[in-house]
């Protein structure tokens, strides 16, 4: 028999039952809440009468609809100044309240964009699944977990049988050998691999992320790449469980301590994809192919190096495909044919699950250091991903670093990565962003976004356009 | 949930492929914490002219007269007809939601994005998967005859055309039986709770960690 996938492995360790008509039972090991997805599932469970099945696996804080603003944020709940939101977080809190679930509140110390604190608390661990009623909660696969978005009728149904009732997805393996070149990151390479497959490549795949590129990562790179798998159409991606995965979850609040550790990394030690077994799909990229990466159009796989042209829709055999093409540079006000590097910026926003950990916010900051953003760019937006995060970037002196650079320095939420809060793109506005979604409107009703890694969009709002950030290196300018 | 055996119902087109969630409902409107009343900002960007809030009178707004949602012959639509990888992008159930409030009962396309292929099913939204030529020759047809309308026969998993011909389409027997008979989920998982506590069980000796660890 062929060895099994890591996958395979996940599934099989969760699988409560499989029935006759293909379908199976999946156990879930972490349910993560935040104030968007949640309410209509409380609200189903009070309607039938049903108790919450396990109310230790789930953990709740409000990350969508938060302010960013110091001002508007020190008030709490209470000081949500739009009343629609005000009344969304607040029923997150009297659902926490009436079901005793643990929620991490608006200005309490664990409180973040629900990806960020999962790992960064040890809530999400190797080998559990873990859902959430968001895509991206994909992320989570980079610990070596089965972690997938669900939406809100499953959120119910998981919040009273802790179960998912799935089929299996096919096993997909993209894997990046190499060395990435200096001045790419993460970002660039999921970028890259989207660009590749397009946005439904990984449609009923479940994708590990393997290969030397990606092994070289940290957690926090690889958290990245898992983070945006549901933008490749896949809704689970992972990376297999190595030292590196050890090393970032010891010691964390929720990991397992003492014996319990030692088990743990036992148990844990089995999570990579046998040598022998077999996926549905590889995908091979090289890692020295990659360039830093910028989105030009309205979906992630509209994504080219920085030293490449504007596509040209009449390149395009394919009618749909053609027709998208052009459809996507009237939205974002660019011709055919023009270099990604003229592309001027009105905005610049740093955060989202993607892009919001320490590790971005110390590479932004190591590009901004001793500039100031361009004129022509209205703000610049620094939204760390949680309150530890900001807690760590302070100590380390980042807010400074970027306050000096014209920058403003934010509280932890979602921000403009969808524009639920007051940050949002005007109409017609240009934004580098570190997001990862470049949707019509996603940022604000009009805007036009560019995905692109947090180096890049802080060397952006230096000059003002994209520019290449390994030029910016090469010449000394960065500190 | 609403049960789903036969439909009959006029076709209206989204014709573009990757439409994604964010165009299907903007999240401006996922603030709301009820599961209703977001058929009327149903594509709004692409619907009205105007950004639209939620709770505004949308009657009284101005609609993109280029939409073919807001042509006459498209109005009381049902069925929509859509193009490759539909409902990419987020989790947001409240897309599936948006077109049921809006009056759709199916989609057809040649594809659809995993996430929201599963929610439609949970709200009695039928998504149908066929193949591309078959759903641009759809295409064509609806275009040139105006009032196009298709039969939905999910019992016997067929799509039928105004002229008696039919399409065949796959769908899984769980979901399946589902839909038929407006079952809830919950409540078939709940009966194998037995199960769901054994396993509960094996895996607390297994990986006690798992376990109160966050309360
Ligand atoms: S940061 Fe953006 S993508 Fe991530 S959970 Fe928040 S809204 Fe979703």
């Amino acid at each position: 028999m062929a060895g099994q996938t890591l996958y395979d492995k996940l599934w099989q360790d969760h699988l409560v039952k499989s029935r006759e008509d293909g379908t199976a039972l999946i156990y879930i090991d972490r349910h993560l809440i935040h104030e968007v997805t949640s309410p209509q599932a409380f609200e189903g469970l009070r309607l039938a009468g049903r108790p919450l099945w396990r109310k230790d696996s789930l953990v709740a804080t409000p990350d969508h609809n938060v302010p960013s603003h110091a001002a508007e944020r020190a008030a709490g709940v209470a000081g949500i100044r739009d009343e629609i939101s005000r009344i969304q977080v607040q029923t997150l809190d009297e659902n926490c309240n009436d079901f005793d679930v643990v929620q991490f509140g608006i200005n309490e110390p664990g409180q973040g964009i629900v990806h960020v604190i999962g790992p960064e608390t040890g809530a999400t661990l190797p080998g559990m699944t873990v859902v959430c009623g968001d895509s991206h909660t994909s992320t989570h696969g980079a610990l070596g977990a089965l972690a997938h978005g669900i939406g809100t009728s499953e959120v119910e149904h998981v919040m009273a049988t802790q179960c998912l009732i799935q089929k299996k997805m096919k096993n997909m393996l993209v894997r990046v050998d190499g060395d990435l070149g200096p001045g790419v990151t993460a970002k660039d390479v999921v970028l890259a691999i989207i660009g590749k497959i397009g946005t439904a490549g990984g449609t009923g795949y479940a994708i590990e992320f393997g290969g030397s590129a990606i092994r070289s990562l940290s957690m926090e790179g690889r958290m990245t790449i898992c983070n945006m798998a549901i933008e490749a159409g896949a809704r689970a991606g992972m990376v297999a469980v190595d030292q590196v995965t050890l090393d970032y979850v010891k010691d964390k609040p929720y990991a397992p301590q003492g014996e319990h550790w030692d088990k743990a990394v036992e148990n844990w030690s089995r999570l990579h994809s046998d040598d022998d077994a077999v996926f549905d799909a590889v995908v091979e990229l090289r890692a020295e192919d990659i360039e830093p990466q910028v989105s030009w159009g309205t979906s992630p796989e509209m994504v080219a190096p920085v030293s490449a042209l504007v596509p040209d829709p009449a390149g395009e055999a394919d009618a749909t495909k053609r027709a998208g093409i052009e459809r996507a540079l009237e939205y974002m006000g660019l011709a055919a044919g023009q270099k990604i590097t003229d592309i001027k910026l009105d905005r610049v926003f740093i955060g989202s699950c993607t892009n919001s950990r320490i590790e971005d916010l110390r590479a932004a900051a190591a590009v901004a250091k001793g500039h100031k953003k361009a004129d022509s760019v209205k703000e610049v937006l620094i939204v760390p991903g949680s309150q530890s995060v900001k807690a760590q970037a302070e100590k380390e002196g980042l807010d400074k670093v970027f306050v000096e650079a014209g920058f403003e320095w934010r509280e932890p939420s979602c921000s403009m990565c969808l524009a639920m809060n007051a940050d949002k793109l005007g109409a017609g506005e240009h934004c580098a962003s570190t997001s990862n979604r470049n949707f019509e409107g996603r940022q604000g009703y009009g805007g036009r976004t560019h995905l692109v890694s947090p180096s890049m969009a802080a060397a952006a709002a230096i000059a003002g356009h994209f520019i290449d950030v390994r030029e910016l290196e090469l010449q000394g300018e960065t500190a | 949930m609403k049960a789903f055996t036969r439909h009959e119902g006029l076709v209206a087109p989204m014709d573009r492929a990757n439409v994604d969630t964010d165009l299907i409902i903007p999240k401006q409107f996922l603030k709301s914490i009820k599961r209703t009343g977001f058929g009327p900002n149903l594509f709004d960007e692409l619907r009205y002219l105007d950004e639209g809030q939620p709770g505004q009178d949308h009657t009284k707004r101005p609609l993109n007269p280029e939409f073919p949602l807001n042509f006459p012959r498209y109005q009381g639509a049902s069925v929509l007809l859509a193009r490759k990888n539909f409902g990419c992008g987020s989790s947001r159930e409240h897309a599936p939601w948006a077109l049921d409030d809006h009056g759709f009962r199916a989609v057809i396309a040649p594809s659809f994005a995993d996430i929201f292929f599963n929610n439609c099913f949970k709200n009695g939204l039928l998504p149908i998967v066929l193949d591309e030529a078959v759903v641009d020759q759809l295409f064509k047809e609806m275009e040139a005859q105006e009032g196009y309308t298709l039969t939905i026969d999910l019992e016997k998993q067929q799509v039928i055309k105004p002229n008696g011909d039919t399409i065949d389409f796959e769908v899984d027997a769980f979901r399946k039986h589902c839909l038929l008979n407006g079952l809830d989920d919950i409540g078939l998982t709940l009966e194998d709770a037995d199960d769901i506590r054994a396993y509960e069980a094996k895996r607390r000796e297994q990986a006690p960690w798992l376990f109160d660890a966050v309360k």
